[in-house]
């Protein structure tokens, strides 16, 4: 083997590859792009952004910017404002609305949006055919409930219709005093008939994609990024913010926390994105924000097992857990100790007290069913979701509950942990005993949570069935004087968190997001941390970051040092 | 002849693993369109599972899926189910509603490749020279120093190294990005957190390798010749004291090529590796199979190629 004559050889063809290598680097790696006017980490990747079909909130922030329904959220309030209409018309007895859509109103691909489409598209979402799991949102309105299960089949017997170009007329079962801001939520936004009908499930990939929306979709890559134009047709155009929003689905919260320190990312708005063990320091930053947030942790019992069925020791569990010691000792991100289900704050409702943290009481009442001091008490097992970050609250949290319910009434509960398929499976399924729970709500208003423990709801899942119960919410909702319908669901909510639980409410959500409001414009607090991206803009030129930074450049880079990482290295 | 047989006997293979990883994702428990919030209506539920062929029986699923079902139509005659694996179609994602699968392997494989390729040629260019190194001062210091090294960062995983690349690298230092993947710069710190610890089992095994070969007669027969011990080490034992390596590597790669959950998760990186861990836990059916699937044909491919690396190799070995 002689290698120095086979050396220029050997050379010419490690030449040849590392050619090849370095094409191969540089196709794979991303075109240059105009960089965005605002990135934000939005969380999870989304599952869909079809309106109709989405559940998730990460989903729901990316969709609001795309298409829009016949009102918006207000960016400050997130109350439902004017949107596609101009105006409405409620009847005196608040069972019809009469909107009347703007005049201006075109796709962001040409051709005006017209009362059909807002039609087509509540009766899409309506369609059983398209398995649309919010549709429930719009049982409120005529024959909804009856298309929507199949029990009719004509769309035109549904309560909405296009009167004229410009009007649309809906009729509900009953009054409906939240019903304008259900006509903010995506399940109602109006979506590009003519694409849907041509490309069935691939209508998203469309391009150009009509929209109504603020905002074109310029593309959207998987686990890559979603990115967003602004849309120069849209009827409000002028007062679009941004013109380039990215939106990149992060997942881990120590990548979402690294991308904002070093400038990447402008606007951090999820609370999963905020790594659990610096909480305390983050918190004390002006930059880290909480807020009030639209949901509630709590747990179920099923009723329908011995020994929960028994309404004392039910309560007994409930009074024995220290809620207060539950957000200072694990979740540590502001939450609230929750006595009642419906948090505080919700529109036009007063939650009433439930059942606090009274041991004595707890032990008493556990002795009164027939164990006293724990005695003779069966197998209990408390059920949990696996975490789907890296977030152990749920395991923390029913540990905690273990201990408590071990020290105050002397009982042993076993704990199991399944994954989050097989957990809602389960759940919903009532093949459980105990089991964690959490609510957001879909709309500011108490119904949203009250009304999932009806008897027939599927949400209910605790096998509590109270004909009373069913009777005051559907008093309530019938009800057009606040003041009536507030005293009734004080009355409901009593029953559910006092006299006869199948619930106890642990703790409030709190939400958290991070950026720097010297530098970021147009995001406010609300109770359903809603922040339309047509209002939001960069300000100003801070230190971190800034329009002149390229990506691509490291050295730029290294000269928008920020001085504020130095808190984090230790 | 060997190597078309080889590659014949990858399909009956393929189906095989398919068959299982369908079977296996049936034989979990909760479905797919389980969640929080429950359905709308009944209606709803029986209308996505039917869009998703959930209410069929799992064989007329599977049958489906590999695109080999014939149906009745309306009017009586048989017809072909479009679709379906042999037809290169790997289904609709039950998680992301709105991408096939083949949308997201051929949205996340690119970046998955070169990430694996890089990392590869990280853990090849400074394993095997360590890996010699140690070989030829065994018993000194410097293999002392070296397999020190080469078994610390094999003990540490990549959720510990990652983690201190970007600390130091990204944020002390500021030299590379923290994140995403853009640039060319982009590429170095999750290669090299991917690689690391292959560097180490790449040295280890190289080592050896190499003292093995350095025992056997033709070496021995070289020393007594007077040869220098590097040239001993360079020109005669390297060709067969590889070979382990050249093993080891061909799985190596297929791991390294379909990504990492854990480093494309603190890099922020869209490549294949997160849909490996988070399909399972979403019950995404045909996502899993169809990525058990890609793993399986690269493995399949990749030992292919180390029989063949093999015969130029080693002139000892021959397939019949």
């Amino acid at each position: 083997m002689d290698f120095p004559k086979r050396a220029p050889k050997f050379f010419s063809r490690a030449r040849f590859l590392f050619v090849l290598l370095g094409c191969l680097f540089l196709s794979a790696c991303r075109q240059a792009e105009p960089r965005a006017d605002l990135t934000i980490l939005n969380g999870g990747e989304p599952e869909s952004l079809d309106p109709a079909v989405i559940v998730a909130q990460v989903d729901m922030r990316i969709i609001q910017g795309l298409f829009e329904g016949l009102t918006r959220f207000d960016p400050k309030t997130a109350r439902a404002i004017p949107g596609l209409a101009e105006r409405w018309d409620i009847s005196p007895d608040g069972k019809t609305y009469t909107f009347h859509l703007r005049t201006n109103l075109v796709w962001s691909t040409g051709g005006p949006i017209t009362a059909d489409d807002v039609v087509y598209s509540w009766i899409r979402t309506l369609d059983p055919a398209t398995a649309s799991d919010y549709s429930s949102q719009l049982y409120y309105v005529k024959n909804g409930e009856a298309f929507n299960n199949g029990a009719v089949k004509d769309p035109s017997q549904v309560g909405v219709r296009a009167l004229d170009r410009f009007t649309v007329e809906v009729e509900l079962n009953h009054p409906t005093s939240f019903f304008l801001d259900i006509c903010a939520m995506p399940l109602t936004y109006v979506v590009p008939r003519q694409a849907i009908e041509k490309y069935g499930d691939r209508w998203l990939m469309v391009k150009p994609l009509p929209v109504s929306g603020p905002y074109e979709l310029v593309y959207w890559r998987l686990n890559d990024k979603v990115r967003l134009k602004k849309n120069s047709r849209y009827w409000d155009a002028a007062n679009t913010q941004s013109d380039i929003i990215d939106l990149l689905p992060v997942g881990a919260a120590d990548a979402a926390l690294n991308l904002y320190e070093t400038g990447q990312a402008d606007i951090v708005w999820d609370a999963q994105l905020v790594p659990s063990e610096l909480l305390d320091v983050l918190l004390k930053r002006p930059d880290f924000h909480t807020f009030n947030y639209l949901g509630t942790y709590f747990i179920r019992f099923n009723v329908t097992k011995k020994p929960l069925d028994d309404v004392r020791v039910r309560k007994a569990f409930a009074l024995a857990i220290d809620k207060a010691r539950l957000v200072k000792k694990i979740t540590k991100g502001g939450e609230r100790p929750a006595s009642h289900l419906v948090p505080d704050g919700v529109a036009n409702y007063h939650p009433p007290e439930g059942l606090g943290y009274d041991p004595v009481q707890a032990r008493q009442l556990l002795a009164e069913a027939g164990y006293p001091g724990g005695n003779g008490f069966p197998h209990v097992e408390y059920l949990f979701n696996a975490p789907a970050g890296g977030i152990k609250i749920h395991e923390n949290v029913a540990i905690e509950l273990q201990q408590m319910w071990h020290d105050e009434l002397g009982v042993q509960i076993d704990l199991r942990q399944v994954e989050a398929k097989n957990f809602w499976g389960m759940q919903s399924r009532g093949e459980y005993q105990i089991s964690r729970s959490s609510w957001i709500g879909d709309y500011n208003d108490a119904n949203t949570f009250l009304g999932m423990f009806t008897s027939n709801d599927g949400n209910n899942r605790t096998g509590w069935k109270r004909p009373a119960y069913d009777e005051l919410i559907q008093r309530a909702n019938e009800q057009t004087d606040v003041n009536e319908r507030d005293q009734i669901f004080q009355k409901a909510e009593t029953m559910l968190v006092r006299e006869d639980p199948p619930i106890v409410p642990l703790y409030f959500y709190s939400g958290i997001n991070y950026f720097d409001t010297n530098r970021i414009s147009g995001i406010y607090p609300n109770i359903l941390d809603m922040h339309p991206l047509q209002a939001i803009r960069k300000v100003g030129r801070g230190t971190r970051g800034g329009a002149a930074e390229s990506r691509s450049s490291n050295q730029s880079r290294m000269t928008t040092l920020d001085p504020r990482p130095s808190t984090l290295d230790h | 002849m060997y190597f078309v047989r080889r590659i014949l006997f990858a399909v009956p293979l393929l189906l095989v693993i398919s068959l299982l990883a369908f079977m296996l994702v049936k034989a979990m428990p909760g479905g797919p369109f389980d969640r929080e919030r429950a359905h709308a209506s009944p209606e709803v539920e029986r209308n996505l599972r039917a869009a998703y062929h959930l209410d069929e029986p799992g064989w007329k699923q599977y049958l489906r899926y590999l695109g080999l079902l014939w149906e009745r139509s309306p009017d009586g005659s048989l017809h072909h189910v479009s679709g379906g694996l042999l037809n290169g179609d790997f289904g609709k994602s039950t998680k992301y509603r709105n991408h096939t699968v083949n949308d997201i392997i051929a949205q996340g494989l690119p970046v998955s490749l070169l990430l694996g390729a890089v990392a590869f040629g990280f853990a090849m260019g400074l394993g095997l020279p360590i890996g010699f190194w140690t070989a030829a001062k065994r018993g000194r210091w410097e293999d002392y120093i070296g397999s020190f090294f080469t078994i610390l960062v094999v003990c540490i995983p990549a959720f510990v190294i990652a983690p201190m690349l970007i600390l130091g690298f990204a944020l002390k230092w500021r030299l590379l990005p923290v994140g995403l993947w853009e640039t060319p710069w982009h590429v170095i710190l999750p290669s090299a957190g991917l690689g690391m610890m292959f560097v180490g089992k790449i040295a280890r095994i190289f080592r050896e390798g190499m003292l093995q070969a350095a025992q056997s007669e033709f070496v021995t027969a070289a020393r007594a010749k007077g040869l220098s011990e590097y040239a001993l080490l360079l020109r005669h034992a390297v060709r067969i004291g590889v070979l382990p390596v050249v093993s080891y590597a061909g799985p190596m790669l297929a791991d390294l090529l379909t990504g990492s959950f854990v480093i494309e998760s603190i890099f922020q990186i869209p490549g294949i590796g997160v849909f490996l861990v988070n399909s399972s836990l979403n019950l995404d059916a045909p996502l899993i199979v169809g990525l058990a699937l890609l793993y399986a044909m690269l493995l399949i491919v990749l030992n292919l190629a180390v029989d063949f690396a093999y015969t130029l190799l080693d002139p000892r070995v021959k397939y019949e």
